[in-house]
């Protein structure tokens, strides 16, 4: 490609890009575009510690080790982005946050979840329920999917803060009515009487969101919440988070493979491979200084659109089969660096930085010596 | 709406004309005729019969007068029973048909959604087994069988309930279930299996996400998006219900209509096999509409009239 070729194809990305903008709807465009990012700064209050966490499901194959000892922390007004490719444990984690692990199939077989100092594994159900959708929230992946379809669009906003909180009917809809304005939904009155084959995609994510945040939760977990949807209304969605997250301090944890969705709006990254998180830190640090070889590897595997003619180096190889994990650490056999070592011990955490940390024996003082030998 | 019920309506009368007409040529394709039996008639005085009954007549005039009967919806005297119109059989018999059936149906479609959601909810585990054997079971046996089984079980052996006849609640039980027996176990099966899908919906964890009670989410989320297919099959389930109700009639000795369906056939009674025939057609042609009608209430994405200018 000559550099006239080149110039043309920027002229046009440039162009494509000014357009996506326009046909952001109003309320969404100008001002949240042009507002100053002021630099959050971190509160001290955890509102979630997940230590040692360890699910299971079991089988007609055999039990299934999903999640194998997952720790972490999230702080008030913070997003954490989960990412990792299918079956590494995302989800999974996310569900036995929420008390939602299919029983009897599923175990949480040891670790702890606090949330503001209440250890929610092992809470009985009507008690969990009391926590569910009031103090946490979730959104699911596919709108299409998420709503009932006979069901309005009102009963469904307003069932939860009915079953929560003793308000009266009309105190429901206006507060549902308000939930659609936050969310960006015009003529939210009539709306409310609607079912949800009467709105778009986007819209449905919109109402989904409205109603995992109306009873005011302090931690929402989104489960892949953009991945149903084409990529302008990615942009609005995304938009919509980092503008609740402004407006109620809300903590968010987000669940993902879209590296794109991370950058944007993730404050901290924790990076998943089969069932553990290898590598945890803030997201300039994973982003820029990525010391995982997986977490390289799927940087890599990332298309970037400032490097032109470079190929995708996609990471070779499949994870391992949670049947029966490997000893050691389970990214070895796709591993370009793998030593001796990894096949037979899990390598122990390495505190990088107050904000980092990774669990690769590459960290180990000997590894070093052993790399500036050769 | 309107427009959907007018031309339902519109399509009900088509239906039943067609009905009326295949009955009529069946009727007079089975040979013998209502004078025809054991004894022998003088020809004369058949003859003469016939002539009163205007069976002398060719077949299209007959046809046409048939016709008329139906539009006015006055049959005519019976044959067999001069002294008695057909009208006023159907206002005897029908009453209590239509009770049995109604209750038959009541009777299977509560039992069998419960049945069913229960079996469902304790997928795989013992009440699950329990509810699907009995649905086989169910489904296997005729109803004739289980009507005389029962009878001879619940009524002879044990003397619990009476064997026969229709007078008071206690006389229905035993019908009731032998007529419900079936239906019960195809909605618990149908039941079931709806369920176990819809179950697994997003929809149906968004509302555990919402902390709602279990109550709640059955009830509300699932159970009626789990009956579509049950109300779809509805329909064709109270034509199977109907003659069955002619069958446990009999058995029981109540005096519905299917008594004279019967008799009315055996004894080539002419207007009697158009009343009852017309009337049943009409009636379950109604029912069938009903069912489309509730299956529109059920989910608002199935609209039952299109809008103008809509493609």
């Amino acid at each position: 490609m000559n550099e006239q070729q080149l110039d043309i194809a920027k002229e046009h990305v440039k162009q494509r890009v000014n357009e996506v903008d326009k046909s952001l709807p109003v309320g969404t465009s100008e001002t949240q575009r042009n507002r100053k990012k002021t630099k959050k700064v971190r509160s001290d209050v955890k509102v979630l510690q997940v230590d040692n966490l360890q699910v299971s499901f079991r089988t007609y194959g055999g039990e299934v080790e999903a999640v194998r000892g997952v720790s972490f922390d999230l702080h008030q007004g913070e997003t954490l982005a989960i990412v990792g490719e299918s079956g590494c444990g995302k989800s999974v984690t996310s569900n036995a946050i929420m008390g939602l692990i299919p029983e009897p199939a599923g175990v949480i077989k040891n670790g702890s979840v606090l949330f503001k100092g209440k250890e929610l594994t092992g809470m009985s159900k009507p008690q969990l329920r009391k926590i569910q959708g009031v103090d946490i929230s979730m959104i699911f992946q596919d709108p299409m999917t998420a709503l009932n379809p006979t069901l309005t669009i009102g009963e469904q906003l307003t069932e939860g803060l009915r079953t929560h909180k003793k308000v009266s009917k009309q105190e429901a809809k206006q507060k549902a009515i308000e939930m659609l304005e936050l969310v960006g939904i015009p003529n939210p009155k009539e709306r409310l009487k609607q079912f949800p084959h009467q709105f778009s995609g986007g819209m449905r994510q919109r109402i989904v969101i409205a109603i995992a945040l109306i009873c005011e939760p302090e931690l929402l977990i989104a489960d892949e919440p953009t991945t149903a949807l084409d990529v302008t209304i990615q942009a609005q969605i995304l938009e919509l988070f980092e503008e609740i997250q402004q407006k109620t301090n809300i903590s968010i944890i987000l669940i993902t493979h879209d590296l794109g969705v991370v950058a944007k709006i993730a404050d901290r990254i924790a990076v998943m491979y089969a069932g553990k998180v290898v590598e945890i830190g803030d997201k300039r640090a994973i982003f820029y200084t990525p010391e995982h070889p997986y977490t390289k590897g799927l940087l890599n595997s990332v298309p970037r659109l400032d490097l032109v003619e470079e190929e995708l180096q996609p990471i070779e190889g499949t994870p391992p089969d949670l049947f029966s994990p490997p000893k050691g650490c389970p990214f070895t056999a796709r591993c370009p660096y793998a030593m001796e070592v990894c096949d037979h011990v899990y390598p122990f955490t390495t505190t990088i930085s107050e904000s980092h940390a990774v669990d690769c024996w590459l960290q180990d003082e000997r590894a070093k010596v052993l790399q500036e030998l050769s | 709406m309107g427009k959907y019920i007018v031309k339902r309506f519109i399509m009900m009368i088509a239906t039943i004309l067609i009905i009326a007409t295949l009955t009529f040529v069946l009727m007079h394709l089975i040979p013998g005729s209502p004078f025809e039996g054991e004894r022998t008639t003088n020809p004369t005085i058949q003859a003469n019969l016939e002539k009163f009954y205007k069976l002398d007549e060719p077949l299209h005039i007959q046809y046409l007068s048939y016709l008329k009967s139906i539009v006015t919806f006055d049959f005519g005297p019976s044959i067999k029973k001069p002294n008695e119109s057909v009208n006023e059989l159907l206002a005897r018999g029908f009453p209590i048909s239509f009770e049995l059936g109604m209750a038959t149906i009541l009777v299977a479609l509560l039992s069998g959604i419960i049945l069913g959601t229960i079996a469902a909810l304790r997928h795989n585990g013992l009440v699950d087994y329990f509810a699907m054997t009995f649905a086989v079971v169910g489904i296997s046996v005729p109803n004739f069988v289980l009507a005389t089984l029962l009878i001879q079980q619940l009524a002879v052996t044990w003397d619990l309930l009476p064997a026969a006849t229709w007078s008071s609640p206690l006389h229905m039980i035993l019908p009731i279930i032998a007529l419900a027996t079936g239906p019960t176990a195809i909605i618990a099966r149908l039941t079931r299996s709806s369920m176990l899908e819809v179950l697994t919906q997003d929809y149906i964890k968004m509302a555990r996400a919402k902390g709602l009670s279990p109550v709640r989410i059955i009830v509300r989320h699932a159970l009626r998006n789990a009956l579509m297919p049950v109300v779809t099959i509805l329909g064709t389930m109270l034509a199977g219900i109907l003659t069955g109700t002619f069958v446990i009639e009999r058995i029981f000795a109540i005096p519905g209509m299917g008594k004279y369906f019967v008799e009315s056939i055996n004894n080539r009674d002419y207007p009697v096999i158009m009343g009852t025939t017309v009337f049943y057609s009409a009636f379950l042609v109604f029912m069938l509409f009903i069912v489309d009608i509730v299956y529109g209430l059920l989910d608002p994405r199935i609209k039952l009239h299109r809008k103008e200018g809509d493609a």
